[in-house]
C-alpha cells in the first residue's frame, strides 16, 4: 500500500513541472503582453500613454525578455514563495488570491456537503423504490440538472429572487459589509447570501449524483450477494446499507478526490453572474487582461490542485475497494 | 407419516409472477415433506421452478412475484425439547423479525455460483461473523472462533487466513466451501442447496458432496438438494421429486424414480443420461423444447413433447398414488407401465 | 445409500422397453424433433433478427429517446432554413421597437371575432412611472393579419441566390406593425430570428467539434488499446496529463488567447478546434478500453488463425462491435459541447458580436435589471436546455439500446 502511494507521488512531481510549463505557455499566448493590453484599454478611453514610458514600463516589468528567462525567474520566485504580483492591481499576488481562495472555499465546501448529503439518500431511495412516483420526480428532477447549465439558472434564480422578492442577491455580502472586518454581524450576512450560489450551483451535482448514485445501486441491488444477505436474515435496511450501497458508493469515492479543484475553479462561470468574489472572476479578468503573473499562478495553483486531488482519489480507491489493491 | 421426524411440509404452494408481458406460474401446485435427516432431491430442467420453491420457503420472492396459495408448515422444535410447534411460513411478514430468526438458524441456504454470491467488499471471515452474531449471543472473540473452527471443519487449509481473504482470491471449491461453512455455522436443521456443484469441476464436485454428506450426519441436517444433475441425485437423495414447468411431475423415493419410473418425463430424463454399460451413437434427446413460461400448454403441460399423448385422455392429469410412496401427474400412468403391481418392492 | 451403478438401471431401462412395446398407444420413432422448433412467428424473427435489427427494435421502444429525435431534426431544420422561417433579418434594428414583449399571434381579431388567418396586434406605447421607461402593450384596436409564404426582406438562401420569400409575415403592413412572436431587444431586434440564426452556430459547432473529436479519439484511442505496451503508456500519460489541466481555465486561456484581430469564421474554427482539443480524451479511453478487453476476445484470436490482416482484424472484426458505443458516447458528448460554447461566448471569451450564436445572445441577459425588464431576454437559454436534453435522452436512448446486456 505504502509502495502504491509513494510511487503515485513520484510521478505527480515531473507532471507538476510540466504543468508549470504549460501554465507559463498559455499565459504568454495571446499577442502582446499586459502592456499592449493596458494601452489598448486606455486608447478605448480616449487616453494614450507615450511610447517612451511605455518602453520604461516594459524594462521595468522584465516584459522584454525571451520566454524561458521570464519562465526561470517566475519558478525561482515561486520556489521562494515568491508569486509576483499582479499588474492590474499592483498587489502581491498571494494577498489578491488569499482572501479570495478563502471565500472560494467556505462556498464550495459548503455546496459539496449540501450536494452529498442530499443526493446519496436520495439516490438510494430511488434505487431501491424504483418507479415509484418519488422516483420519477428525482429522475426528471436529475435529467433538469443535466441540462439547464448552470449560468442559465443562476440567472433565472436572480430574476426570480429581483422581480418577484425585490432581493437584491448578486455577490456575497450587502453593501454596508463588503469591505467591514470580519464580525459576527459580518458572517450572517455572508450566510444570508450564500443559499442562492449554494442553490445553483449544488442543483446540477445533485441531479447527476442522484442519478449516477441510483444506476450504481440498481446495478449491485440484483446480485446474488444481496440475495444472499437477505437469506442470512439480516433486515433489509441492513441489507441495502451493508452491502450493494458499499459497492455502489465506490466510484463515487474515486471522483471525491476532484472535488478538490472543483472547489477552486468550478464556480467561475456562476460566480461571474453572481458577482461573488470567489477565484474564477478573478482569473477570467487577469486572462482578458493579460496579467502574468496573477493568471499564472491561479492556474498553476488549480493545476496542482487537480494532481493531488487525483491522487487522493486513487489512493482512497485502492484503499477502500479490495478488487484494485491486489492487481 | 412420522410426526416428530417432520421438519417441514409443503402444501399445494403456488407462486406466481406478475408481469407486464403476462402472468408466469412459476411454481403451481408443489407438495412434498423434507424429514429430518434427511435429503431431498429436487430435479428439473431450468425454467421447471424448482429455485422458485426453494426461494419462496424463506420467503425470498420479492414483487412482482408472490405466493398465492399453499401452506408451508414448519416443525419448530421449541429450546431443544422434544415439543414441536407448528407454523406456516407463508403467513409471515416477508420482512418482519420472525422470518428472519428462522432464516439462517433454522432454514439456511447455499447457491449455485459462490463467486457471486460472496460480497466483494468484505471479508470472508467478516461475511461468516456477520452470520453468528445475528443469530447467536456470543461475543466477538467467540464468534471468531466458532468460524474458525467452521472452515476447519469444511476442509479449508490455513482457515485463520482464509478469514482475512476476499472472494476472488479464492478458488471455487473453496469458496463453495467458504459458503457452506457459513451456512452451517449456526447449525440450522435444513439446509437448501440450490445447485451447490453446477459451477465447480467434476472432482471439485465430488470432494463438495462428500463433504456435504459428511456435515449431514454430523449435524443431522435435512437437505433440500435441488440440481438438474441426475447423477447427483442418485448419490446425495433419499427422496426424490421430479419437476416441469412449476408441477410437481412424480415424487418416490430414490431407488423408484431410477429403477421404476411412472412419468414419461422422468423416463425421458433417464433415457437421456449417456450410459456406461451402453454403446450408443446418438443420446436420446426430448423432443420440442420447453415452452415460454408466458405460453404454457393447456391440460397436460409436458403432452406436446411426449410419445404417450392421447387427447382425450391427458386433458387434466391429477397427482395420483402408484405405490406405497409414490405418485405420479400424469392420466396414463398405469396403462404405460402396465400395472404396478409386479414392481412393487 | 450407495452408488448406483448402470447395471440395475439398464435392467429396468429393458424391462420397461418391453412394457413400453405392450403400450397401447405406439411412440413415435424417436425423439428427435421432426418440426421447427418454435411455431411462433415472433420468436422465430427475434432468432433471426441482425444486431442491428435488435438495436432498432429496443430502441423504439424508447419513447422519450425518439421524442428526442423528432425535437433535433426539427431544430436543425429550423436552422437551416432560417432566412426562410425567421420573419426578420437578424440584425435589423428599430429604435422606436425596444423591448417589446412577445406578441402571441391570436385567431380572434380586435373585434372578438374568430378569424382563420392569425393576427397580431399593434402596440401601444406607454411611460413606466417609476423608471420612466418605455413600455409596450399589446393595442387591440389595430391589428394586422400574418401572411405566409409572404415577401418580406431580402436575403441570400445558403448564399446561392436571392430571394425574399419569407415562412410568414407581416407582407404590405411590415412597415407599420411588429411580428415580435418572442419580443425584441435592446435594439429593437427581432429575438424569434435571432435565435433561429444563432441555432446555426450553435447546434453545428457541437457537430464540427464532436468529429474532429471522434477523429482523434479514434485514432489515438484505438493505437493505444490495440498495440499496448509502451506507445499505449505515452498516449496514456498525455491523456491524463491534459485531463489534469481544468478544463474552464483551460477553454478561458485558449479562448483569451485567439487574437481579437482575427475574421470571425477563423474565430469559429478556432474555437470548434479548441473544444475539440479537449472533448477526444474521454472518447479515447472508452475506445482504448475497448479495444483492450476485445483485443483478448476469442474472435480476434480465431481471425487472426485463419490469416486476417491486422488493419482487417481491427476493421472487419472489432470496430463493429463498438461502433454503437461510439456513437452512444458521441451523441453524449455533443450537449457538453454546445453547453461549453453557449458559456465561453456568455463570458466574452467565445464567438463575439456580430456573430450570433445562442450564448453571445445571452450576453444581453448579463444584467440583472434588464432581465427584470425583458424576461424573455432568457429565451436562447430555454433553446439551449431543450437542445441539450434532447441530445442528452437520445445518448441514453441508443446506449441502452446497443447494450448487449439490457433486457
Amino acid at each position: 500500500m505504502l509502495q502504491f502511494i509513494l510511487r503515485r507521488v513520484l510521478m505527480a512531481i515531473p507532471t507538476m513541472l510540466v504543468i508549470s510549463i504549460v501554465s507559463f505557455a498559455l499565459i504568454q499566448l495571446p499577442p502582446g503582453d499586459f502592456l499592449t493590453s493596458y494601452a489598448a484599454t486606455l486608447a478605448q478611453q480616449g487616453d494614450t500613454i507615450p511610447p517612451e514610458q511605455l518602453e520604461a514600463l516594459r524594462e521595468a516589468y522584465g516584459l522584454g525578455q525571451p520566454l524561458y528567462v521570464q519562465y526561470f525567474k517566475w519558478m525561482r520566485g515561486i520556489f521562494r514563495g515568491d508569486f509576483g504580483r499582479s499588474l492590474e492591481w499592483g498587489m502581491p499576488v498571494q494577498d489578491l488570491i488569499w482572501e479570495r481562495l478563502a471565500l472560494t472555499v467556505v462556498l464550495s465546501g459548503a455546496t459539496f456537503l449540501f450536494v452529498w448529503t442530499l443526493a446519496i439518500p436520495l439516490g438510494i431511495f430511488s434505487a431501491t423504490h424504483q418507479y415509484s412516483i418519488p422516483d420519477y420526480i428525482f429522475t426528471f428532477f436529475g435529467f433538469l440538472g443535466l441540462g439547464i447549465p448552470n449560468f442559465m439558472l443562476a440567472l433565472v434564480l436572480m430574476w426570480v429572487g429581483f422581480a418577484y422578492f425585490g432581493q437584491e442577491v448578486g455577490g456575497l455580502f450587502s453593501p454596508d459589509y463588503k469591505n467591514a472586518p470580519w464580525t459576527m454581524a459580518r458572517v450572517w450576512d455572508m450566510i444570508k447570501h450564500l443559499w442562492i450560489p449554494m442553490i445553483v450551483l449544488g442543483t446540477a451535482g445533485t441531479a447527476g449524483l442522484i442519478r449516477t448514485m441510483r444506476a450504481n445501486t440498481l446495478d449491485e441491488i440484483n446480485q446474488p450477494y444481496v440475495e444472499t444477505a437477505r437469506a442470512k436474515g439480516l433486515t433489509e435496511r441492513q441489507v441495502i446499507w451493508k452491502y450493494p450501497v458499499r459497492v455502489a458508493l465506490n466510484p463515487f469515492v474515486s471522483t471525491a478526490g476532484w472535488a478538490l479543484p472543483e472547489l477552486v475553479s468550478g464556480s467561475t462561470i456562476v460566480a461571474v453572474v453572481l458577482s461573488l468574489p470567489t477565484v474564477g472572476p478573478l482569473l477570467l479578468r487577469a486572462l482578458l487582461s493579460q496579467d502574468m503573473y496573477l493568471a499564472g499562478a491561479i492556474i498553476l495553483l488549480i493545476s496542482i490542485l487537480t494532481i493531488i486531488g487525483t491522487l487522493i482519489s486513487d489512493i482512497l480507491l485502492a484503499w477502500l475497494d479490495p478488487r484494485i489493491r491486489y492487481e | 407419516m412420522d410426526n416428530q421426524s417432520t421438519l417441514l411440509e409443503v402444501k399445494d404452494l403456488k407462486t406466481h409472477f406478475f408481469l407486464d408481458e403476462g402472468l408466469v406460474r412459476a411454481v403451481d401446485g408443489v407438495s412434498f415433506t423434507i424429514q429430518r435427516g434427511k435429503t431431498l432431491g429436487v430435479v428439473g430442467e431450468s425454467g421447471c421452478g424448482k429455485s422458485i420453491t426453494a426461494r419462496s420457503i424463506l420467503r425470498m420472492v420479492r414483487p412482482p412475484g408472490q405466493i398465492v396459495s399453499g401452506e408451508i408448515i414448519y416443525h419448530r422444535r421449541t429450546n431443544g425439547s422434544a415439543q414441536t410447534e407448528l407454523l406456516d411460513l407463508t403467513k409471515l411478514d416477508p420482512t418482519g423479525p420472525e422470518i428472519r430468526a428462522i432464516r439462517w438458524k433454522n432454514i439456511a441456504m447455499i447457491f449455485q455460483e459462490p463467486m457471486t454470491s460472496l460480497s466483494p467488499v468484505h471479508t470472508i471471515g467478516d461475511q461468516i461473523i456477520e452470520a453468528i452474531v445475528t443469530h447467536l449471543d456470543v461475543g466477538k472473540k467467540e464468534a471468531r472462533d466458532r468460524a474458525i473452527e467452521m472452515l476447519r471443519r469444511v476442509g479449508m487449509p490455513q482457515p485463520t487466513k482464509i478469514l482475512e481473504r476476499y472472494r476472488h482470491q479464492l478458488s471455487g471449491g473453496m469458496r463453495q466451501r467458504a459458503m457452506i461453512a457459513m451456512a452451517l455455522v449456526c447449525n440450522p436443521e435444513l439446509l437448501i442447496a440450490d445447485e451447490p456443484t453446477t459451477a465447480l469441476d467434476v472432482t471439485t464436485q465430488a470432494q463438495i458432496l462428500e463433504l456435504m454428506k459428511g456435515l449431514q450426519e454430523d449435524f443431522h441436517m435435512a437437505i433440500m438438494f435441488i440440481t438438474h444433475d441426475l447423477g447427483v441425485i442418485a448419490e446425495m437423495a433419499d427422496e426424490v421429486v421430479v419437476m416441469y414447468l412449476g408441477k410437481e411431475v412424480e415424487l418416490a423415493d430414490v431407488d423408484t424414480i431410477f429403477y421404476n419410473p411412472g412419468h414419461p418425463y422422468t423416463k425421458a430424463l433417464l433415457r437421456s443420461i449417456p450410459r456406461i454399460d451402453e454403446e450408443v451413437d446418438k443420446l436420446e434427446v426430448i423432443k420440442g423444447t420447453v415452452p415460454d413460461p408466458y405460453s404454457i400448454p393447456a391440460g397436460c403441460a409436458f403432452h406436446p413433447r411426449c410419445p404417450y399423448y392421447v387427447p382425450e385422455k391427458c386433458a387434466s392429469p391429477e397427482f395420483v398414488k402408484v405405490g406405497s410412496h409414490h405418485w405420479a401427474r400424469c392420466a396414463r400412468v398405469a396403462e404405460i407401465n402396465g400395472s404396478f403391481a409386479h414392481m412393487r418392492q | 445409500m450407495e452408488a448406483k451403478s448402470s447395471g440395475p438401471i439398464s435392467n429396468a431401462l429393458q424391462r420397461e422397453s418391453k412394457v413400453v412395446d405392450q403400450a397401447v398407444a405406439a411412440p413415435s420413432e424417436g425423439y428427435l424433433a421432426e418440426e421447427p422448433i418454435s411455431k411462433d412467428k415472433l420468436e422465430e424473427k427475434i432468432a433471426v433478427a441482425t444486431p442491428r435489427q435488435l438495436m432498432w427494435w429496443r430502441f423504439r421502444k424508447h419513447k422519450v429517446a425518439l421524442a428526442s429525435v423528432v425535437v433535433l431534426v426539427i431544430f436543425y431544420l429550423l436552422a437551416a432554413f432560417a432566412e426562410f422561417v425567421a420573419p426578420y433579418d437578424p440584425e435589423v434594428f428599430a429604435a422606436s421597437a425596444k423591448f417589446v414583449p412577445p406578441q402571441i399571434p391570436s385567431f380572434i381579431d380586435g373585434n372578438g371575432q374568430f378569424t382563420l388567418r392569425p393576427v397580431v396586434f399593434g402596440l401601444s406605447q406607454e411611460r413606466d412611472p417609476e423608471t420612466l421607461r418605455v413600455i409596450y402593450q399589446p393595442d387591440e384596436s389595430v391589428w394586422y393579419p400574418i401572411y405566409f409564404f409572404v415577401r418580406g426582406q431580402p436575403y441570400e438562401f445558403w448564399g446561392l441566390w436571392e430571394t425574399d420569400i419569407h415562412l410568414f409575415g407581416l407582407g404590405e403592413n411590415a412597415e407599420e406593425g411588429t411580428l415580435f412572436i418572442l419580443g425584441s431587444d435592446r435594439l429593437g431586434r427581432d429575438m424569434f430570428s435571432r435565435i433561429l440564426y444563432g441555432a446555426r452556430i450553435s447546434l453545428s459547432i457541437g457537430l464540427v467539434s464532436v468529429f474532429l473529436s471522434l477523429i482523434l479519439g479514434i485514432v489515438l484511442g484505438g493505437i493505444s488499446g490495440y498495440y499496448g505496451g509502451q506507445i499505449d503508456n505515452a498516449i496514456q500519460r498525455v491523456i491524463e496529463f491534459i485531463r489534469s489541466i481544468p478544463s474552464i481555465p483551460l477553454w478561458m486561456a485558449l479562448s483569451a488567447a485567439l487574437p481579437p484581430t482575427w475574421p470571425q469564421e477563423l474565430r469559429y474554427f478556432g474555437i470548434t478546434v479548441i473544444l475539440s482539443l479537449i472533448a477526444w480524451t474521454g472518447l479515447a479511453r472508452v475506445v482504448r478500453g475497448r479495444f483492450l478487453s476485445l483485443r483478448e476476445e476469442d474472435f480476434v484470436l480465431g481471425a487472426r488463425l485463419s490469416g486476417t490482416s491486422e488493419m482487417g482484424i481491427i476493421l472487419r472484426h472489432m470496430v463493429p462491435s463498438f461502433l454503437s458505443h461510439i456513437i452512444a458516447s458521441l451523441t453524449l458528448s455533443i450537449p457538453a459541447i454546445i453547453l461549453s460554447e453557449t458559456a465561453l461566448s456568455f463570458l466574452g471569451l467565445g464567438l463575439r458580436q456580430p456573430v450570433i450564436s445562442w450564448g453571445v445572445l445571452l450576453q444581453e441577459a448579463q444584467n440583472i435589471r434588464t432581465v427584470a425588464l425583458a424576461p424573455w431576454l432568457l429565451l436562447p437559454g430555454m433553446a439551449v436546455v431543450i437542445a441539450v436534453l434532447a441530445f442528452n435522452f437520445l445518448g441514453d436512448g441508443l446506449r441502452d439500446a446497443a447494450d448487449p446486456f439490457a433486457r
